[in-house]
């Protein structure tokens, strides 16, 4: 195993990545102070000029919702009425900079914690927690919000991204295609294979991975030993890291990787560094192998934090913004418990439906036989079929 | 009616497939500039263009997994494993993607993915090059899985899988390659076969014969060897090996109750395994002899010069025809207690 005394603590290296990194790109310090950045500063235009107070409104209320969102979906959790959630506390800036830079017809391929980005997409509220009550696979539509069903295997969305952005290019668009991941998720070869396929194509894809420092129980410096978005060098795919907690910066630079996508320039890397601030799920127990230190550390970097310092030096946080906000957070929520709560109970046959899309002579059979099975205890009564309980319906 | 190799009726299957419809794209490793390996895409890049015939990096996960996304862009990818044995590097992708996405957005996601593998052995290659995987995918749900033994099948049958909104594993017996039949190339495609059905390739009254894919022509030969011998066997065709045309075999068990099944692959967990088990299920009944397999052996495929000690051939199935038929056989002197 790695040796304690010569491999630096992950704390210790996420400081260094800030104080010392040169290319760790920040717009907004911890002070919530806007910092030039020539290079970057182009693609804010909007949250700079006349209309910016409208627009900084607008990333401070979809992340106060999304937070609501994620506080909702553990509490329902707590309580019994999903069976798990892996909350995204903390990640977002990264979520909500990178998906209010998307376009509609960009498409994205994502894991299960990305929900802050599904909301940007539009999601149907209630669509979101079907997963995780156990009650579908799935909960939306991928073509009405452009956005896949999350992914589940570590790192296999990537290459679906590139292969979406691959027709992109074959259809002559300028829609780009992205693939959200986590840090764990590039030690897997389908990430490295969706780099290869991205460079050698020139797909416009951006591969936005949110460093959130672990992967479960292990850090990130198990995963890698440079940065990880100086991987994405090693394929010749443009990269740049961010601070993740930043949301101006997450929303330039994804700007930036979208328009270069769409200009013909190919793929780009954006390593969002950023902290999972709750347990990975809601069956994890981090204090079994993080300090508690290192979560105060970050709390102190909290996303929604520094947006409300930068919009209090301007003088945009008004009673009124917070009124407004808490308000639309309180009827989200409200949506989300009600949708949890009344959601319909799939029926038991639901279990043969659309293995195939087209009719299938041995599924057809087992599931001719289930239905008779079924229908004797409706018949008879379990007793009267011989069994004592009638299985487990 | 034209007279063409079986390589050459899926090239030419391809080539009409891409013809009828634009989203149908190729993919994999030196199917582009060379045609690959095999010749099997022999002209299409040149003909179809670099976006619809696609050289990709050898990365065979990555193949699979960009179709899928391909998929989701409304594209027909076809994709060529190079051999059997390199289908592997892909295994998680077609297994917990390509078979499951259907199912996992209730319906919302097509993957009308053809995923074809040449398979199979008897072309004295090494390692990985002989492999017979078939049954990997057979036990995975939301896959179809066919075989092809002849060159109209094989022209028909590529077209109906890359037609098929579900994904098919079109296993190709690459020892066959230049056997050569006729093809009606101008066959209309609803007016063939369904590719989910068996089909009865001799009448026979003593005894059920079923192969796929490269074992059909043995299964053939050894129709005419044990008719010769005054045992009258019917051949089937398997075709589709998910599902399994079972009214088929069932009806052909029925009538001549024995069974022996033929295939490259092992036997422990094998796709004869399966059929032994269904066929004795539903017509146990009508069977006079215990189903027989007559398989590869259960071991990791050998270096080619024992390869036919391995493979089942004309002999090794004319004595598992014996067995069923309770003739004298290599195991005759185990008295029937042969395991
Ligand atoms: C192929 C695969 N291996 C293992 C797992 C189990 N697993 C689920 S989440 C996870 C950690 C992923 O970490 P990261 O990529 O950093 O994403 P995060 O959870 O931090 O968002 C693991 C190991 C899995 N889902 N898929
Ligand atoms: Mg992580």
């Amino acid at each position: 195993m790695l040796g304690e005394d010569s491999t630096p603590h992950p704390q210790e290296r996420s400081r260094r990545e800030q104080s010392e990194d040169p290319e760790f790109l920040q717009l907004l310090d911890p002070s919530g102070q806007r910092v030039a950045r020539p290079e970057l500063d182009r693609w804010l235009a909007d949250v700079d000029g006349e209309g910016g107070a409208r627009v900084l409104a607008g990333l401070y209320e979809d992340m106060v919702v999304i937070r609501r969102i994620d506080m909702e979906a553990t509490a329902l959790q707590r309580q019994g009425e999903l069976a798990l959630w892996p909350p995204l506390l903390g990640q977002e800036a990264a979520q909500i900079g990178s998906g209010r830079a998307l376009r509609q017809d960009d498409f994205v391929f994502s894991s299960y914690r990305e929900n802050g980005v599904a909301y940007c997409r539009g999601v149907n509220l209630n669509e979101i927690l079907r997963v995780w009550r156990g009650n579908a696979s799935s909960g939306w539509d991928p073509f009405e919000i452009n956005m896949a069903t999350p992914q589940i295997i570590i790192g296999a969305q990537t290459l679906h991204s590139v292969g979406y952005a691959m027709g992109i290019q074959f259809d002559g668009a300028d829609s780009v295609a992205l693939a959200y991941f986590g840090d764990g998720a590039t030690s897997e070869g389908d990430v490295s294979e969706s780099m290869v396929f991205a460079a050698s194509y020139q797909a416009p894809v951006l591969f936005f991975c949110q460093n959130n420092h672990w992967a479960i129980s292990e850090p990130v410096t198990l995963q890698t030993h440079i940065t990880l978005a100086e991987r994405a060098g090693g394929f010749g795919i443009p990269h740049v890291r961010v601070d993740g907690n930043d949301v101006l910066a997450v929303l330039a630079a994804t700007r930036e990787a979208l328009d270069r996508a769409r200009q013909g320039g190919g793929p780009s890397f954006i390593e969002a560094v950023t902290y999972r601030m709750g347990p990975h799920t809601t069956a994890d127990d981090p204090t079994r192998y993080r300090d508690a230190n290192e979560l105060e550390d970050w709390a102190a970097k909290d996303p929604i934090l520094r947006l409300e310092k930068h919009l209090e030096s301007r003088g945009l946080l008004t009673q009124e913004l917070r009124e407004r906000v808490a308000a639309k957070s309180d009827e989200v929520a409200g949506v989300v418990r009600n949708g949890v709560i009344t959601m319909p109970e799939p029926e038991a046959m639901d279990v043969f439906k659309h293995v195939y899309a087209t009719p299938n002579s041995w599924l057809s059979r087992q599931e001719d036989h289930y239905r008779r099975y079924l229908a004797q205890f409706e018949h008879h009564g379990a007793s009267a079929a011989g069994h004592v309980s009638g299985g487990q319906h | 009616m034209a007279t063409m190799t079986f390589a050459r009726a899926i090239n030419a299957g391809l080539r009409k497939a891409m013809e009828n419809d634009p989203k149908v794209v190729l993919m994999g490793e030196d199917i582009g500039t060379l045609g690959g390996v095999f010749r099997i895409t022999d002209g299409l890049q040149k003909d179809f263009g670099q976006h619809r015939v696609l050289d990709t990096p050898l990365a065979e996960a990555g193949i699979i997994g960009t179709a899928i996304g391909l998929s989701y862009r409304g594209y027909r990818p076809v994709c060529e494993i190079q051999f059997d044995g390199f289908i592997y590097p892909a295994f998680d992708q077609i297994v917990s993607q390509v078979a499951k996405l259907h199912y996992r957005t209730q319906g919302l996601v097509k993957v009308p993915l053809t995923i074809r593998v040449p398979f199979g052995g008897g072309i004295g290659s090494p390692e990985h090059h002989s492999e017979s995987p078939e049954a990997y995918f057979t036990h995975t749900s939301g896959l179809r899985v066919i075989s092809v033994s002849n060159p109209q099948d094989a022209y028909t049958m590529i077209q109906q899988a890359i037609a098929c909104d579900d994904p098919v594993l079109y296993f190709e017996p690459k020892r066959r390659y230049h056997d050569k039949g006729e093809v009606d190339e101008g066959l209309d495609l609803s007016a063939a076969p369904s590719m989910e059905s068996a089909r009865v390739l001799t009448q026979g009254s003593d005894v059920t014969l079923v192969a796929y894919g490269p074992l059909v022509k043995t299964a053939l030969d050894v129709a005419v060897a044990a008719g010769d011998e005054g045992i009258s066997v019917e051949v089937i065709d398997l075709r589709s090996l998910s599902p399994v045309d079972y009214p088929v075999v069932e009806a052909s068990v029925r009538k001549t109750g024995r069974l022996v099944i033929a295939h490259e692959a092992g036997q422990n967990g094998g796709l004869g395994a399966e059929i032994a088990a269904s066929l004795t299920e539903r017509c146990f009944n009508y069977l006079e002899h215990a189903p027989v397999r007559v398989t590869g052996f259960d071991i990791p495929y050998p270096y080619s010069k024992l390869e036919m000690h391995h493979l089942p051939d004309l002999d090794r199935i004319l004595d598992g025809v014996d067995r069923a038929m309770d003739r004298p056989n290599s195991l005759s002197s185990l008295d029937g207690a042969d395991d």
